[in-house]
């Protein structure tokens, strides 16, 4: 088991005092939710793939959304993200209404995700890849482009600030070279420094820890959870209970398209339903935490 | 009742780039210099009496009538550009100009004899008299050009749409897989063999020539490579620049018949005009096509290609030899794309880029039925195919390309899955 | 056999007008394609437009050349938009087919009689198209270089076309260096990841592919008033990828892989074509006839432009590193 040490640290003592009082139940209102999502659903073909009726994220704290593969985890992330368009359904952010809206206007008031399979921009250094996630720089406008004395100074504070980021990272040895010849979990790191430097108020990861070396896995956990001690919200998708009973403070769990429960980790954990769910269709996998009853007529979960 | 017949000069195409130079004309000096055409009716008769006039940059106007083959010769006295034109006023009363472009044309003699044949036929597309009557005869004999045409790139598209599904390589080379098929035919047939002798012969050569051996040679070893589509893709207009220009090399820029059967009479069905030869190509070419589709959908290996179409990893995974499917498929799509060339060459003629004029076509066909799904090419041809034809009753003839791609611009933006293609998932 | 004729015309279309024409629309394919990984195949259409643009301004309407060059400028930048807003929401294979048909579709628009009043028609628009820019031609009456043989009229448009081409390099190079350049190399090599980053990448799209049309679209304007005739069959889909092969060959995404790829380009293909030539002429080559050496030309071209994407897919001075990371 991971060092329990830095569980202590005060943004996971807040969020947890927080969400002391929140129902267990799928659905719950949270006492102080940044995104809310109401009645959003997608068909594919004839597949109901996602079909939440409603969804609250608590701010500041790190939300696992979790479920077997299949469940409609990652085409949630793309509907909340404006890269996929849904049925039908409304989402708040921050009280903002935000269905709808393209990608890049959500990453820029402040909702920024990740994806699965990691987007290193290659043929691309370290620091370019950085650079490019600041934003409301007047260099990217095509005409102040040509006139650089207008961005110089921008770009200076943006390379400091990224400097930052990669040593907080471990990345900034790396800053020269193409992104396209760090290890697959450096470009993890790597896409998750640069979605902090669009100074985002939640991140949205799409499971983080997918393809990466055990060893790094840890390390990788200990950033997620840096991320919440500096004040953002994190959201992220896996399908690995173990590494969600490590770092999250709360827990949503989908299967077929639903969300089934929710809850903190540990209580999560024994919920009858989400074994079914996750027996259903991965039998003997990742439910190892103690004495679960392993109903063996577990049924359905199969998409 | 007026009927009208098509005319449409086969100008020897002049590419174009500037420092080009192409084109048959046999050395000689520039005061032997010369336009030699042919004028035919559709059936193949010769058409006499017809003015032809040839003025130069400088204004200078030479002429030549056609004798009784239909022969004419307009000497010109230096190279250079010349604008040639048909006295209207002379052409045999039941015969009109398609459309009024024809009668102008500028040329470009660079010296000797250039050769431009001037054949009556429909547009340079399926060589019929058209009758024009009464609107619904019109629409029910485009209705039939439109089958015929939409068979043709259908034969062509099959092969590009299978070897997407399979490989996802967009092959720009396609439409010369149909050039080589009606060159391939012509040299069998050049050197004696009757053309329905040497038709199967040439198909079954392109077949493995072509399809096999190209994939064999070029497409596996650049998988192997892991060399990306779009990569891929730039590979595949170099192949074709390079096979274009090879056959100019070897057969020159001029236009091409196949002994047999190039001047076959008319036939009138009912209110079909129509050839005999287009007519048995058109029904052979409905049994290779159900052939086809059959064979995807009995055949073990048949089935084989629709599952890596799906998902080749997949197919991979359960023991399917990924490899030999797509040798299959190129194979095959070869030999329907040569067969779609020695078409176009029959009721046509063949020309070094024959296939590039109708590649565009054959993506419309495709893109319009759905890029990659098994059905989607034969489906889209014969949507295009009769789409091009029906629209030549409200836009002129020589624009009725222009409908096809506006068409598949049309379909890209509203159904960009094409009309029997899934949407893809996002993410 | 006089190898020194043969290097002074080989050199002489390496830096010539049509060498120039074909450079400007590489200059442009280079923002679009080399930087934005835009799969253009219809940058002839944008060439098209610039020259049509002084042929109708010029011949139809009988206004002035000035006049033309701003209606070219224009029209590249409706044509970009017209073309893009559409198509760049597209896959990269879609959009290669949109923008192929497109330029097809427009060639055979112009070249149609319904429109022959304005365009022309299959013949084009011939005429004096440049006099108003060689009436300013400060070249004396006898000039002459050593090597190069261009008569004083091509001089003074290959020196005022150079001179143009440096600039627009020079735009170039001061775009990709900015952030701007960032972003749009950035949507080459993941688009989702620049719009997860808050960047609109419709937007940057649309802007390189209206840059590098305005850039290919000065090409077809110098054809103009070079060529004093614009015809519609000059406007292949051939010439775009000879742009691509010219652009592969001095490295795509490099500021001057343009120009190295344009000299090499036009230096071999003439050089071949003028050897050949002269080996005919001389006698030493009996078995090809004079007028296969243009098809040999470009059955070399096409074997170029593969063996370029096979081997060399950065170019011939392309950084081997880059090499290794694409996996496209």
């Amino acid at each position: 088991m991971p060092a329990r040490t830095e569980d202590k640290a005060a943004g996971h003592a807040a969020a947890v005092e927080a969400l002391r009082d929140v129902p267990q139940v799928p659905g719950a209102s949270k006492p102080d939710p940044i995104l809310v999502v109401d009645h959003v659903s997608r068909q594919f073909g004839g597949l109901k793939a996602v079909d939440v009726a409603h969804m609250e994220i608590q701010r500041g704290a790190i939300t696992a959304l979790i479920g077997p593969n299949g469940a409609g985890k990652t085409t949630l992330f793309n509907l909340l993200t404006g890269f996929d368009k849904p049925d039908s359904g409304t989402w708040t952010f921050n009280d903002r209404s935000v269905a709808g809206q393209a990608p890049y206007r959500l990453a820029r008031i402040g909702m920024v995700r990740t994806f699965q399979l990691t987007k290193a921009l290659s043929r691309m250094s370290v620091m370019d890849n950085m650079l490019l996630g600041a934003n409301g720089q007047s260099g990217e406008r095509v005409l102040q482009a040509l006139l650089p004395f207008i961005w110089r100074g921008q770009e200076r504070a943006n390379t400091s600030r990224a400097l930052e980021l990669l040593e907080r990272f471990n990345l900034h040895e790396k800053l020269d070279d193409f992104a396209g010849s760090l290890s697959g979990g450096q470009r993890k790191l790597l896409e998750m420094a640069r979605a902090l430097m669009v100074s985002p108020e939640i991140v949205m990861l799409d499971e983080p820890m997918a393809g990466v070396n055990p060893a790094l896995t840890q390390s990788l956990l200990g950033h997620i959870k840096n991320i919440r001690e500096k004040g953002t919200t994190v959201l992220f998708v896996e399908h690995d209970m173990d590494m969600v009973h490590d770092i999250s403070d709360w827990v949503i769990v989908m299967a077929q398209g639903q969300i089934i429960a929710e809850g903190p980790p540990d209580a999560v954990m024994k919920d009858e339903q989400v074994i079914e769910a996750y027996l259903g269709s991965r039998h003997g996998s990742a439910l190892t935490d103690d004495g679960a009853s392993l109903t063996p007529d577990a049924q359905g979960g199969n998409s | 009742m007026l009927k009208r017949a098509r005319l449409a000069m086969g100008v020897l195409l002049l590419t174009s780039i500037a420092f080009m130079v192409s084109g048959s004309f046999s050395p000689a000096s520039a005061a032997e210099s010369a336009i030699i055409g042919t004028l035919s009716t559709p059936g193949g008769e010769p058409v006499a009496g017809v003015v032809i006039t040839a003025t130069d940059a400088d204004g200078v106007i030479t002429s030549g009538t056609s004798d009784d083959k239909g022969v004419f010769a307009v000497p010109l006295s230096a190279g250079g550009t010349y604008l040639v034109e048909i006295d209207v006023a002379t052409l045999p009363d039941e015969i009109t100009l398609n459309d009024e472009a024809d009668a102008s044309r500028s040329l470009l003699v660079l010296g000797g004899e250039k050769k431009i044949l001037i054949g009556l036929s429909e547009g340079g597309e399926s060589g019929i008299v058209s009758v024009e009557s009464g609107t619904t005869e019109r629409v029910i004999q485009l209705l039939l050009d439109g089958i015929l045409y939409g068979l043709m790139i259908a034969l062509g598209a099959v092969g590009m749409n299978l070897v997407f599904g399979t490989t996802g390589l967009t092959n720009f080379s396609q439409g010369e897989l149909l050039s080589l098929g009606a060159f391939t035919a012509l040299v069998f047939n050049t050197a004696g063999l009757h053309i329905i002798i040497a038709a199967p012969i040439a198909i079954v050569f392109c077949a493995f020539v072509f399809g096999w051996g190209q994939n064999r040679i070029l497409w596996r070893p650049l998988r192997r490579r892991k060399t990306g589509l779009i990569a891929a893709m730039i590979v595949s207009i170099g192949l074709a620049i390079l096979l274009r220009y090879t056959l100019v090399f070897f057969f020159g820029g001029g236009q091409k018949s196949y002994e047999q059967f190039a001047g076959q009479p008319g036939l009138e069905i009912g209110p079909f005009n129509t050839t005999p030869k287009a007519l048995i190509l058109g029904v052979i070419a409905v049994i290779a096509l159900t052939a086809t589709v059959t064979w995807l959908q009995r055949s073990r290996i048949g089935k084989a290609t629709r599952a890596v179409s799906d998902n080749p990893a997949l197919a991979s995974a359960t023991g399917i030899d990924v490899e030999r499917v797509i040798s299959v498929v190129w194979t095959i799509g070869a030999g329907l794309a040569a067969f779609a060339g020695i078409y176009l060459g029959m009721t046509q003629t063949s020309v070094w880029n024959m296939g590039q004029r109708v590649l565009l076509v054959l993506f419309a066909a495709v893109i319009l039925g759905g890029l990659g799904t098994i059905y989607g090419a034969i489906v889209g041809a014969m949507v295009v195919g009769i789409f091009v034809q029906l629209t030549t009753l409200v836009i002129p003839t020589e624009m009725k390309t222009v409908g096809a791609l506006f068409l598949m611009i049309l379909i890209l933006m509203v159904r960009p899955q094409g009309l029997l293609g899934r949407r893809e998932r996002v993410g | 056999m006089d190898y020194l004729q043969i290097l002074s015309l080989t050199l002489t279309q390496a830096f010539g007008v049509t060498a120039l024409i074909y450079l400007f629309a590489a200059i442009g394919l280079n923002v679009q394609f080399g930087y934005t990984g835009l799969l253009n195949f219809g940058q002839v259409a944008f060439v098209a437009a610039g020259a049509y643009a002084v042929g109708v301004i010029v011949l139809t309407f009988d206004l002035s050349l000035w006049l033309a060059i701003v209606v070219g400028m224009v029209v590249s930048t409706l044509l970009a938009l017209l073309l893009g807003i559409p198509t760049l929401r597209l896959r990269a294979d879609y959009l290669a087919i949109v923008t192929i048909a497109a330029s097809e579709l427009l060639r055979l628009l112009v070249r149609s009689i319904a429109f022959k009043d304005v365009f022309g028609g299959a013949q084009g628009l011939n005429g004096k198209l440049g006099r108003q820019f060689h009436d300013l031609n400060p070249l004396p009456a006898d000039v002459a270089l050593p090597v190069f043989t261009w008569s004083r009229q091509d001089l003074w448009v290959v020196i005022v076309g150079w001179g143009l081409a440096l600039l627009a390099t020079l735009l170039v190079w001061g775009l990709v260096r900015s952030p701007w350049g960032r972003v749009v190399k950035g949507i080459r090599e993941d688009e989702a990841a620049v719009l997860s980053l808050g960047k609109n990448v419709f937007v940057y799209k649309l802007q390189a592919l209206v840059i590098g049309g305005g850039i290919a679209a000065f090409g077809g304007i110098l054809w103009a008033v070079a060529k004093q005739s614009v015809q519609p069959d000059t406007f292949q889909p051939d010439v775009t990828f000879f742009v691509y092969t010219i652009l592969l060959l001095g490295g795509a995404a490099r500021v001057f892989g343009p120009i190295v790829g344009s000299i090499i380009f036009w230096f071999l293909l003439a050089g071949f074509g003028e050897l050949l030539y002269a080996l005919i002429n001389n006698g030493y080559i009996e078995f090809l006839a004079a007028q296969q050496v243009g098809s040999m030309r470009f059955m070399l071209m096409g074997l170029g432009l593969m063996l370029l994407m096979i081997f060399r897919p950065q170019g011939i001075f392309g950084d081997r590193r880059e090499l290794a990371l694409d996996a496209r």
